[in-house]
């Protein structure tokens, strides 16, 4: 049987088919060798093209089974997915290349030659990533600077939060009514005078903690907690001032909106830190950790506002015009028929903004509040623990990837719930 | 008569409030300074500024003043956000096109890049970068060439620097041929509209781009060295890089962590733009007789770049607010500087701060208005 490179004819299509197979194996299987085992089955060959030599056979071999149609499933589903012109067939070899390379590395850096027992830097003797440090600071990580016996107080007073979170769901048909007011008003009262309570303590037999000492994971979800809770309502309020037809209440909510997006987040914080004060009464004190959820409160309203108006735009004039016939005044249409809908079809977007406020957290490490991104590099300068920062940084950075793309993917299935046809 | 009285009420309410709350920040203000002894003006601006910044683009010591400094700090920011606007730009398109490729394994590699960069914080990226990835570079004296003449070091990234000769001829000649390639497309647009021909001003652009500058060094008196980056010992054990330009590691890593988190932004508008279009479009142009070609310049591009570009700009702001970070890293950017030790110094809290937020304001916002002005402009015009 002959072989031709340039056309596959009908009666030779087995033959490139088994030819093809080979040869991609082949040169996938020469990777996997060299990158798993070490072992260069071409170093026969000169220089570069023992590099290129599973590149040029995994090409010549796809070339080879690429056909119409082949009968054989596997074969089919390559070339449909993965080899459907040479230029895709020599990308998708480099993207498997690639891979294998990078994977040994990487899985022998993070698990195989990694170490966890032991609680003293001496304990790391293999060449990989020590993760005794995470779990010798993991605490800290977690906690900040906050009493070791006393860590029961911020994870019951989260718990109770979160327990206080889900009530919404229970409520009585009847009570349905009550839901926004609950969210809007009560809800954040009562989680911040359970965490004012339970986490700063200074009564009922509780120790006073000072917000100096809070720190790592729990203070990224305290800030974030409330600065989402009360970023919502306020940037609700601006987007419809920014639709209103009154001309002194508009222009004041371009203003602010305007102010604070052009703005970066960062000088915000260094203004509530340093320049906000001088702005308050003389004996007036408030605490950093206020001032700065204040700061990112403000800032994100006027995201919030600007995606929330985007809701409102996309409503047909004959909403508004069908509330107005029915007799409704301006807060009754806004609340029944016009927030409802805006808001349903504004919830990707809100979720991105949420999204960016989550990310936007570990900023506050620039004005001295020690987060997770504070307290790593606290435990980074730590004498004892030198040279573990790419640990630290991956810990933190698999924490936030977690809670981030778990948020973007629950955004994702809140829109496809409340999706409706128009 | 209710009815005015229903609109005039709350604007008047609204009004009132802001100036209560400006009145009461600004009575504050005021008994705070006179009780701490500091008084408002910007007198400071003239003064010696008195300290060092380690990478600047123009010429400045300690004795220059506290604005001299603002403007070198404004430069390096402007040099970050640059420097990140190209590498995004290229990153995004290329991760966006990738993420609707046919191709299983391009599309999803696409997709995770996307998932993996964009959910981790900007700032645990810089770090990550700073202190943990550039950290495991070589010394100096045990750096490898890059591409032969460039090192990377952990003290910073060295590249020759070139030395001109008759710059001012050269950049003429440029100036020249691009006023040229200006002409020549208003020409050959001209000649579309009257005959429906086609000039090949992609050809004649970029021969008149290499020709003339080429024509500049043969004829202009116009000559380039390179000055490379030469290992140097200080002492026994330390070795730096003399000549050339080096790039720090603060610069290095901003550069990566903004271009790697901001392309993924940039890739979702592209992505978006190009599924914006209809099929219905490609099929009517080719359906006309357009080459793919034609349909990919003429039908497809204008709609795309439509549906992408504001966004985009978006994105290239929120790039430019976000270079702010570089205060974390120590990189001497606006922020750290002049929010930083200049405030640190003068204590005038309320000016240095309202100059820096200015600065990002005006920034913004031209920005914004020059938006305003494309979108109106490239807007459908529905009849």
């Amino acid at each position: 049987m002959k072989i031709s490179l340039s056309k596959i004819k009908s009666n030779n299509y087995i033959t490139n088919i088994y030819l093809g197979t080979f040869l991609f194996s082949l040169s996938i299987f020469d990777v996997f060798l060299y990158s798993f085992l070490n072992i260069n089955i071409t170093s026969f060959l000169p220089g570069n093209l023992s590099l290129f030599f599973p590149l040029i056979i995994g090409f010549i071999g796809l070339s080879f089974i690429r056909m119409e149609y082949s009968g054989i499933k596997i074969i089919d589903n390559l070339n449909k997915h993965i080899n459907t012109s040479n230029f895709n067939a020599l990308l998708t070899l480099i993207i498997i290349f690639a891979l294998l390379k990078a994977l040994p590395p990487a899985l022998s850096w993070m698990i195989l030659d990694a170490n966890i027992s032991g609680d003293t830097k001496q304990a790391c003797t293999g060449t990989g990533a020590c993760w005794t440090y995470i779990k010798v600071w993991f605490k800290r990580f977690m906690y900040g600077m906050y009493p070791n016996e006393m860590h029961w107080r911020i994870n019951s007073a989260f718990i109770l939060v979160i327990a206080l979170g889900f009530v919404g769901y229970f409520f009585k048909d009847n009570l349905k009514k009550y839901l926004a007011l609950y969210y809007v008003v009560i809800y954040p009262i009562i989680a911040f005078l359970i965490i004012y309570y339970l986490i700063s303590g200074g009564s009922f037999g509780l120790v006073w903690v000072e917000t100096g000492a809070w720190g790592g994971l729990s203070l990224t979800f305290i800030v974030s907690f409330f600065c989402l809770i009360f970023c919502f309502p306020l940037g609700m309020i601006l987007a419809l001032g920014r639709r209103s037809n009154l001309p002194a209440i508009r222009y004041t909510s371009i203003c602010y909106i305007e102010f604070w997006r052009g703005v970066p987040l960062i000088t915000v914080l260094f203004m509530s830190s340093v320049m906000f004060p001088m702005f308050l009464p003389e004996d007036f004190f408030m605490d950093k950790l206020v001032r700065v959820i204040i700061a990112i409160t403000l800032f994100e309203a006027a995201y919030c506002a600007e995606v929330i108006r985007g809701g409102l735009q996309a409503l047909p004039r004959g909403q508004y015009d069908a509330a107005k016939s029915l007799g409704m005044g301006y807060w009754k249409m806004h609340i029944f028929v016009i927030l409802p809908q805006a808001l349903k079809l504004v919830i990707p977007g809100i979720a991105n903004t949420f999204l960016a406020l989550v990310k936007d957290t570990p900023l506050i490490f620039v004005v001295g509040l020690a987060e997770i991104a504070g307290m790593l590099a606290l435990a980074k300068t730590n004498p004892k623990w030198l040279g573990f920062a790419m640990e630290g940084y991956i810990f933190a950075a698999i924490i936030f990837w977690i809670i981030c793309y778990a948020m973007s993917k629950y955004s994702y299935n809140l829109e496809q719930k409340y999706k409706t046809e128009r | 008569m209710n009815n005015k009285i229903k609109r005039y009420i709350p604007q008047i309410l609204t009004i009132l409030f802001v100036f209560l709350i400006f009145g009461f920040f600004t009575i504050n203000a005021q008994v705070n300074m006179d009780n701490r002894g500091i008084d408002f003006g910007f007198g400071f601006l003239k003064q010696e500024a008195s300290f060092d910044m380690q990478f600047t683009l123009l010429d400045y010591d300690g004795q220059d003043s506290y604005m001299w400094a603002y403007v070198v700090a404004l430069l390096n920011t402007l040099l970050v956000s640059f420097l990140g606007i190209i590498f995004c730009t290229i990153l995004g398109v290329i991760i966006g096109v990738a993420r609707l490729s046919g191709n299983f394994l391009i599309r999803n590699s696409a997709a995770w890049y996307v998932e993996f960069f964009r959910n981790i914080p900007l700032l645990l990226q810089i770090f990550f970068w700073y202190y943990a990835a550039l950290r495991a570079l070589p010394l100096p004296e045990k750096a490898e060439p890059w591409f032969g003449v460039t090192y990377m070091t952990i003290k910073g990234y060295y590249i020759p620097s070139m030395i001109w000769e008759n710059l001012n001829v050269f950049l003429s000649c440029l100036l020249a041929s691009i006023i040229s390639i200006i002409f020549i497309k208003i020409y050959a647009k001209k000649i579309q509209e009257k005959e429906g021909k086609q000039l090949p001003v992609l050809y004649i652009s970029l021969g008149l781009i290499t020709i003339l500058p080429l024509l500049s060094f043969l004829f202009g008196g116009v000559t380039l060295d390179f000055e490379l980056p030469v290992l140097k010992q200080l002492a026994k054990t330390s070795f730096i890089f003399e000549g050339g330009i080096s790039l720090p590691p603060e610069l290095i890593a901003l550069v990566l962590a903004l271009s790697l988190y901001t392309s993924t932004f940039v890739a979702e508008c592209v992505r978006a733009g190009i599924q914006g279009i209809s099929k219905g479009q490609k099929e009517a142009a080719a359906s006309v007789g357009l080459n793919p070609n034609q349909i990919l310049k003429l039908v497809i591009m204008p709609q795309a770049l439509r549906i992408i570009i504001p966004p985009t700009t978006n994105q290239y702001l929120n790039l430019t607010k976000n270079s702010s970070l570089a205060a974390a890293i120590a990189y001497p950017d606006l922020v750290l500087v002049f929010a930083g030790t200049a405030l640190m110094q003068t204590g005038k809290a309320i000016e240095i701060v309202g100059i820096t937020m200015l600065t990002y304001l005006t920034i913004s916002l031209s920005i914004a208005a020059l938006m305003n002005w494309y979108n109106k402009r490239i807007e459908i015009k529905e009849k």
